[in-house]
């Protein structure tokens, strides 16, 4: 795919300034952050003296760890599964026409229009009742925990990761995906050699956001989780009403640092698969 | 829709009965596609959906629990009173403020991010998300830090002899804020959909036009509106319902739709008009984004 | 088209089913627990409890005394806790609902009434908290902490020579000097409450016309704040932000003693009366251990139990053994802290003015109406 064309003159700087500003406006908080969750005052805002502390409480904490550990697990698999089925729509609504199309178009667009709070007593309600009827009708003893957390981010992250897909696929030429079918390559192949490696930016993008979105639910997670299903955020919620301190800035820190590495380690993971 | 013509295309070429099974074949896999997410979705969204429906009918009952019978429209009828206008207006206008603002800094960055080598590209962009994976309750009262009291903002201000200026606990702070959050949301699709656009295109425009402007009006901007449609819907719709930005940077001193929301369910515990509000206010997301895909050429 | 139509109208059908599965479900009968022993463990124990209001380490003494371990999940309000609790199965133990939470939850038999029996040092609880309105015969809570909501004041800035009045918010002949630097809780019963005050009347009026006026008062004062905020009302004056505030006592209190200056701040509970709530401990309806749940609760009333809490959260005892015991203290810590938090001066117009919030029933969303009102 060939690049868009290199702006020329006073455009092109002007495109650099703002990436840049865009950049600074994006770190600027970031890097309050990380600062303050070295200092010793209580008080986010004033430097107190450079301490570990905030971090030993963390570690101290198992409460916290515990919260991290659910945040990442379910974030993976959320990621993963919302991914797959989120291309899969898009595809489903970009390149075919089938019954119930609009319905399922309509459909897809309400997970994201919906108040989270709203979705989070929906779900709340809705668990209930189906652990209920599952415990009458097959004697299923489920409790509320990580698949019900699960559930519900990939019920909403489905759309997310559809809508940057489909931004990519609209009005994509097929014409070679076309070709390749008729060289008598099969469907699946001319996909997966064809189409996949064009989408594949989109996909990316999907993937982010459903990550991002997973890591930062609080209030629907916090309706359909069970006991020890505290992820970060609830936690972080929880701590807020007792006073901001740089704890939990030390916890966003460490949180930012785990996901630098699970983004780097699938990177590295899908270059090996490829190199291999 | 172009697809659709070139689908179209491959058959023509066949006889009549062959282009009929193809197309049910056609049909038939592009409901597979779609079958899991269907299923998916209407087990774990539609159903629990019916139920909030189901109690946006009910009556609160006087412990704030909720009566399953006795079905009414009250809390429908409710939605008519003064105040809930207002707040919807005020809450429409901050969310269409946002989106505005994230679309006129994100174009430019997605654009310049898409003349990058594809090595550079994928690092740019994964730092773009970076920031968005600290927390988001965190991330605001960062910005509470920065615009407070004394906080590095003043400086700044004061710095460049601009006087003190606090932008904490304004309407200024809270689109601030909610532009800080949904940026990248606006960034993603409109990168998706600027890169994949074919740079010759482009240049040819450009040879054609000479004009860096009508270029861009005339080939650039309509070859990305998926992009642009995608990206403010999922800045908007946020902004519509959002409640913790306004209530961290805003100090909660008008009321949005989203706290509004939030109040009926989690403070009133009148259920019942929550749920009403709820499809209210997705109504009215629905209609906004049926406008803007009419605008924008496409239909739902 | 249409089998998605069928598929729609089978889905109605699911949902209408699975109410009308609610509607006959839970209705578990009250006594659960009422089999348990003193000591009695009968599985892992799951709290459900504010924020930062007990120690992980204070948990995990008990784990250990009785071989088990224990989960603690956390809340920021008593309305996010009690959807969760009371849409059953939720998994927990004990939990920690406050006064008219309590009675919310005992009308809707989502809490069980607890074996007596089973908690011999309820005993160790202050006269002053039986006969409770939300539970008068303590027959399905037991007091955990107790605190007020009051004014919390910069005295660097506004000096020492102030009334001990919601005056000093509400009036701007007093405090107009520093409009732009006060902020109220964001919570219709607590700031209607401290407004309905102000002007003499009950804070769980059911009066339409009381309620009027504390809404006019509180509309005109709306312009004069910096904030409404729930979660930050020390921060912002130890920051700064703010030079009135308005918050509960423990808060401040964690935050003012943090601070080098720590004598700048004062917090007090106005001459008119303020808000005096207790938080309690009980254990839900469908509990899967129970009678840990009861073990629990009568090990945390020991005098060595309930001065641990206090010493960490910082906020009131009802239990008079761990009173005793925090008096007898040899190192003086304990009167230190007592001294602070019990200082008289803490209550203005008495610990009679002091009134606690009680659910008004229907009366409940014309306070959150006017709230919103208030606020334009």
């Amino acid at each position: 795919m060939s690049n868009a064309v290199e702006p020329r003159g006073l455009s092109k700087i002007g495109l650099q300034i703002n990436g840049w500003l865009v950049y600074l406006f994006f770190y600027a908080p970031i890097v309050l952050l990380v600062i303050f969750s070295f200092s010793e005052s209580r008080n986010v805002g004033k430097w107190g003296g450079f301490t570990l502390s905030w971090y030993e409480q963390f570690i101290d904490s198992s409460n916290a760890r515990n919260a991290l550990e659910n945040s990442i697990k379910i974030a993976i698999v959320v990621t993963i599964i919302s991914v797959i089925l989120g291309t899969m729509s898009a595809l489903a609504l970009e390149r075919f026409t089938f019954k119930g199309k609009r319905v399922f178009d309509a459909l897809l667009y309400l997970p994201i229009i919906i108040p989270d709070v709203t979705m989070a007593v929906m779900l709340l309600l809705f668990f209930g009742e189906f652990f209920e009827i599952l415990d009458n009708l097959f004697g299923l003893q489920l409790r509320k925990g990580f698949w019900s957390i699960s559930i519900s981010h990939i019920a909403f992250n489905i759309s997310f990761v559809s809508v940057v897909v489909r931004a990519r696929l609209a009005g994509m030429s097929t014409d070679l995906e076309e070709a390749a079918v008729d060289l008598y390559a099969s469907r699946w192949k001319a996909f997966r050699h064809v189409t996949f490696p064009q989408i594949l930016p989109g996909i990316a993008g999907g993937a982010l956001l459903a990550m991002t979105l997973s890591l930062d639910d609080v209030v629907i997670t916090q309706f359909v989780a069970g006991p020890g299903w505290t992820t970060l955020p609830v936690y972080v919620f929880g701590l807020i009403r007792k006073g901001v301190t740089p704890l939990i800035n030390s916890i966003s820190v460490i949180m930012l640092v785990s996901s630098m590495l699970l983004v780097g380690l699938s990177l590295l993971a899908e270059r090996t698969r490829r190199g291999g | 829709m172009r697809k659709r013509e070139s689908t179209e295309h491959v058959v023509e070429v066949a006889t009549p009965e062959f282009e009929k099974t193809a197309q049910k074949k056609e049909a038939r896999r592009g409901l597979l596609m779609a079958l899991p997410s269907y299923l998916y979705l209407i087990l774990f969204f539609v159903i629990p959906l019916g139920i909030v429906l189901i109690y946006s009918f009910a009556t609160r009952n006087r412990f704030g629990g909720t009566d399953l019978s006795g079905w009414n429209v009250e809390s429908y009828e409710r939605i008519a009173e003064p105040i809930v206008r207002t707040i919807l207006f005020r809450s429409l206008w901050l969310a269409i403020l946002t989106t505005v603002i994230c679309l006129v800094i994100a174009y430019p960055f997605a654009y310049y991010l898409s003349t990058r080598k594809p090595a550079i590209r994928n690092v740019m962009l994964v730092f773009v998300m970076i920031p968005f994976w600290t927390n988001f309750l965190v991330r605001n009262y960062a910005w509470r830090v920065i615009l407070g009291n004394d906080g590095p903002f003043t400086k700044v201000t004061e710095f460049f002899g601009l006087g003190t200026h606090e932008l904490l606990f304004s309407q200024k702070a809270v689109v601030l804020g909610l532009v800080y959050g949904y940026l990248p949301f606006m960034i993603l699709p409109l990168y998706a959909a600027i890169e994949r656009i074919d740079g010759q295109l482009l240049e040819a425009s450009r040879d054609l036009y000479g004009n860096g402007w009508q270029s861009f009006k005339n080939v650039l901007l309509p070859l990305s509106m998926p992009g642009v449609i995608a990206g403010s819907i999922l800045v908007f719709v946020p902004s519509l319902g959002a409640y913790v930005t306004p209530e961290i940077l805003g100090g909660a001193k008008t009321t949005l739709l989203g706290s509004y929301i939030v109040t009926q369910f989690l403070t009133a515990r009148n259920w019942p008009f929550g749920a009403a509000l709820s499809f209210v206010l997705m109504a009215v997301m629905l209609l906004m984004t049926i406008i803007y895909f009419r605008k924008g050429g496409r239909t739902l | 088209m249409r089998k998605t139509r069928k598929l729609q109208v089978l889905g109605a059908i699911f949902a209408m089913s699975l109410l009308a599965v609610t509607a006959c479900g839970s209705d578990d009968d009250d006594s659960a627990g009422s089999a348990c022993e003193v000591g009695q463990i009968d599985g892992d124990l799951a709290m459900y409890n504010w924020a930062e209001y007990i120690d992980e380490e204070q948990l995990a003494a008990f784990a250990e005394e009785y071989g088990i371990s224990f989960t603690l999940d956390t809340y920021e309000s008593n309305e996010a806790m009690q959807p969760i609790i009371s849409a059953g199965n939720s998994g927990y133990d004990v939990i920690v609902p406050s006064d008219y939470m309590v009675s919310i939850l005992i009308e809707a038999g989502h809490i069980m009434k607890l074996n007596l029996d089973a908690i011999p040092n309820s005993s160790n609880i202050s006269d002053d908290f039986s006969g409770l309105y939300y539970d008068p015969k303590a027959e399905y809570s037991v007091p955990y902490q107790w605190g007020t909501t009051g004014i919390g004041v910069n005295t660097a800035v506004v000096g020492d020579d102030f009334p001990r009045s919601w005056g000093l918010i509400f009036d701007p002949a007093i405090s107009g000097e520093f409009d732009g630097q006060i902020q109220l809780l964001n919570d219709p019963r607590e700031t209607l409450g401290a407004a309905l005050k102000y002007l003499g009347y009950s804070l769980n009026t059911t009066s339409e016309s009381e309620l009027n006026e504390a809404k006019d008062l509180l509309a005109a004062t709306s312009s004069r704040l910096a904030a409404f905020n729930t979660d930050s009302a020390d921060e912002f004056l130890t920051s700064g932000e703010t030079v009135i505030g308005h918050g509960y006592s423990g808060d401040m209190f964690v935050q003012f003693l943090d601070q080098d200056n720590y004598d700048d701040y004062v917090y007090f509970v106005p001459e008119e009366g303020g808000t005096k709530w207790i938080d309690n401990m009980a254990i839900p309806f469908d509990a899967p251990s129970p009678c840990t749940a009861h073990t629990f609760i009568n090990w945390m009333l020991t005098a060595e139990q309930g001065a641990a809490l206090t010493d960490w959260n910082y906020y009131d005892t009802p239990n008079q053994a761990a009173l005793d015991l925090m008096g007898e203290d040899a190192e003086g810590y304990y009167d230190d802290l007592l001294d602070f938090i019990r200082n008289p001066e803490l209550f203005a117009g008495g610990v009679d003015s002091l009134e606690s919030i009680e659910d008004t029933g229907d009366f409940e969303t014309n306070y959150s109406d006017a709230f919103v009102n208030a606020k334009g």
